[in-house]
């Protein structure tokens, strides 16, 4: 029984193969029927990919009949693997994705109620085929689109991590890291592969780390400051906290955080005087010189 | 998950976890995870072959690389020694304790994606680890 | 079996480790440092990683002790050019090698060294 539908869908093969141009053009048909979105993709492109499509899957099927998980149908999930990542970077939706699969359907049910008019039981096992084809392969392009879509929302949450957190080089040797917003885990990874890559490019012995735009600080909060300071002093930079409201200083006391030794200070510019300071610089005010009179 | 290659390497002795160390960092390498990613499981690696060789009297590694859901590696450390009587307090070493005394699982574990341990006393260890990209 | 060379710069000492140790290699440095700080007097430690791409926690129970045994020895070590990516690392490992001075690099290293050993001189200098 199995080899009979093997047989019947090489079969399938032989029939898209011989009606290819009438099951392009009626496809197309269809497709500008349920939006195909001329705004993003071009009509020769389209065009292409069909015809490309429609050769891949009599090559698929001449090899595999419907197991569109199998290596005859490679090259096929390759090019839908293709064209759907890209549609999902143009902005398609995903139903708008699928459609390129789906809407064969009906030319291609048409070619096969033609050509087996004569032999009901045949058509039947043959529309059934297409459809199991069909829907296996429409699910795939589904399935990668998805999975394009979550990887592009990941990087982008990344990114916009990476962006909420600058480092700014205040003098030599000396930077400063105004953090804003609550501090996680995943910032603070983040936070600390900024702060070393800086500290390594700038050759910096001191790191101001300003947490006024931190709204809570709880052993959690903290414990990942102590972290990201743990880690500049690794690398032979020590680092020191501002923005360390009374608030804050209460809580910590309260809760009984260990901050080791790190100073912490109120303000950013207390900090940066501090750092001055402990880089060996001094600041002095040039003296008014007197106008000497002749 | 699917999984795309898998290599076995032997934990016998202290040059075998230098390999085990060099291994995991190639296959990182290729899979394109980041630097820091790289590091971390490559030192949770180092970590855990220890394990096996000094508390489990010798053992094996299994490289594999997923992909699928993301491309991943994962790592599974097995020996046939005591096995480990505490699992719980094995893991439990805190973030400020760094005297190393303990088997460092739990900083191991901090260090991947997925972390689990299989121990029974008398018959041996098996912890396996997952980095995803 | 191979050693990782330890230099002689004036009171200091150099050791650059540029390998993946093995775990004895490792031990055969803390041995060597210690012989030579009693043999040469040296005042002070620099050990350098900047070509390691991992330390895990025996490495680093290796820097602690190395730190703590010149110290009774009456020497100052500072371990120069940890990457980020293993700072990172070894701080999720709750590793924080406290006992050990750091710095930046060779350069940041000696000029922490002769602060730190002058800075002693200094003192007990003045007491003579």
């Amino acid at each position: 029984m199995a080899t009979m539908i093997n047989q019947k869908t090489s079969v399938l093969g032989s029939l898209i193969a011989q009606n290819k141009d009438q099951i392009l053009r009626e496809w197309i048909a269809e497709m500008n029927d349920s939006a195909r979105r001329g705004d993003l993709i071009k009509e020769v492109e389209l065009r292409s990919q069909c015809a490309r499509f429609l050769d891949l899957l009599a090559q698929g099927t001449a090899g595999a009949g419907t197991n569109v998980q199998s290596g005859a149908y490679d090259p096929m999930r390759e090019m839908l693997g293709e064209i759907s990542q890209s549609r999902a970077q143009q902005g398609f939706s995903a139903k708008e994705t699928a459609t390129f699969v789906f809407s064969i359907k009906r030319s291609l049910f048409t070619v096969i109620r033609d050509a087996f008019e004569k032999d009901p039981k045949t058509m039947a096992v043959e529309i059934w085929n297409a459809t199991e084809l069909l829907d296996g392969l429409g699910l795939y392009t589904t399935e990668v689109y998805l999975k394009a879509r979550e990887e592009r929302i990941r990087r982008q949450q990344e990114e916009m991590l990476e962006l909420s957190t600058p480092v700014v080089k205040l003098w030599d040797g000396i930077l400063a890291l105004p953090l804003i917003g609550t501090l996680d885990s995943a910032r603070t990874q983040i936070v600390m592969e900024s702060l070393l890559e800086s500290i390594v490019q700038t050759n910096s012995k001191v790191a101001i780390i300003d947490i006024t735009g931190v709204p809570t600080v709880d052993t959690v909060v903290a414990q990942h400051l102590l972290k990201t300071v743990t880690a500049a002093r690794l690398m032979g930079a020590d680092c020191i906290i501002s923005g360390v409201r009374p608030q804050i200083a209460q809580t910590i006391v309260h809760l009984g955080i260990n901050l080791l030794d790190v100073t912490t200070k109120a303000t950013l510019s207390d900090a940066f005087g501090l750092a001055l300071q402990r880089s060996g610089f001094a600041l002095v005010k040039p003296q008014k010189k007197e106008k000497q009179d002749q | 998950m699917a999984v795309v290659s898998s290599e076995s390497v032997p934990v016998a002795n202290e040059t075998d976890v230098v390999t085990v160390r060099r291994r995991v960092r190639e296959v990182a390498g290729t899979l394109g995870l980041s630097l820091v990613d790289q590091t971390k499981v490559v030192t949770a690696a180092s970590e855990l072959a220890r394990n096996t060789l000094l508390h489990g009297g010798g053992g094996t590694m299994e490289l594999t690389t997923l992909n699928g859901p993301r491309l991943g590696i994962r790592l599974t450390f097995e020996d046939k020694g005591p096995g480990i009587p505490d699992i719980q307090l094995a893991l439990r070493d805190g973030f400020t304790t760094g005297s190393g005394l303990g088997l460092g699982l739990g900083g191991a574990k901090r260090l991947v994606n997925e972390f689990e341990v299989v121990s029974r006393v008398g018959e041996g260890t098996k912890v396996t680890i997952v980095r995803w990209k | 079996m191979e050693k990782i060379p330890i230099l002689r710069m004036g009171e200091f000492l150099l050791a650059t480790i540029q390998v993946d140790m093995h775990d004895r290699l490792a031990l055969a440095l803390q041995d060597d440092l210690t012989t030579r700080i009693s043999e040469t007097g040296a005042r002070g430690v620099l050990i350098d990683i900047s070509s390691l791409e991992i330390v895990d926690s025996f490495i680093g129970r290796m820097l602690g002790n190395i730190a703590a045994m010149s110290r009774v020895l009456d020497a100052q070590t500072v371990v120069v050019g940890m990457r980020p990516a293993v700072a990172i690392t070894l701080v999720e490992l709750g590793m924080s090698l406290t006992g050990v001075k750091t710095a930046l690099n060779v350069d940041a290293g000696m000029e922490l060294l002769h602060s730190a050993v002058d800075g002693e001189r200094e003192f007990y200098g003045s007491r003579i």
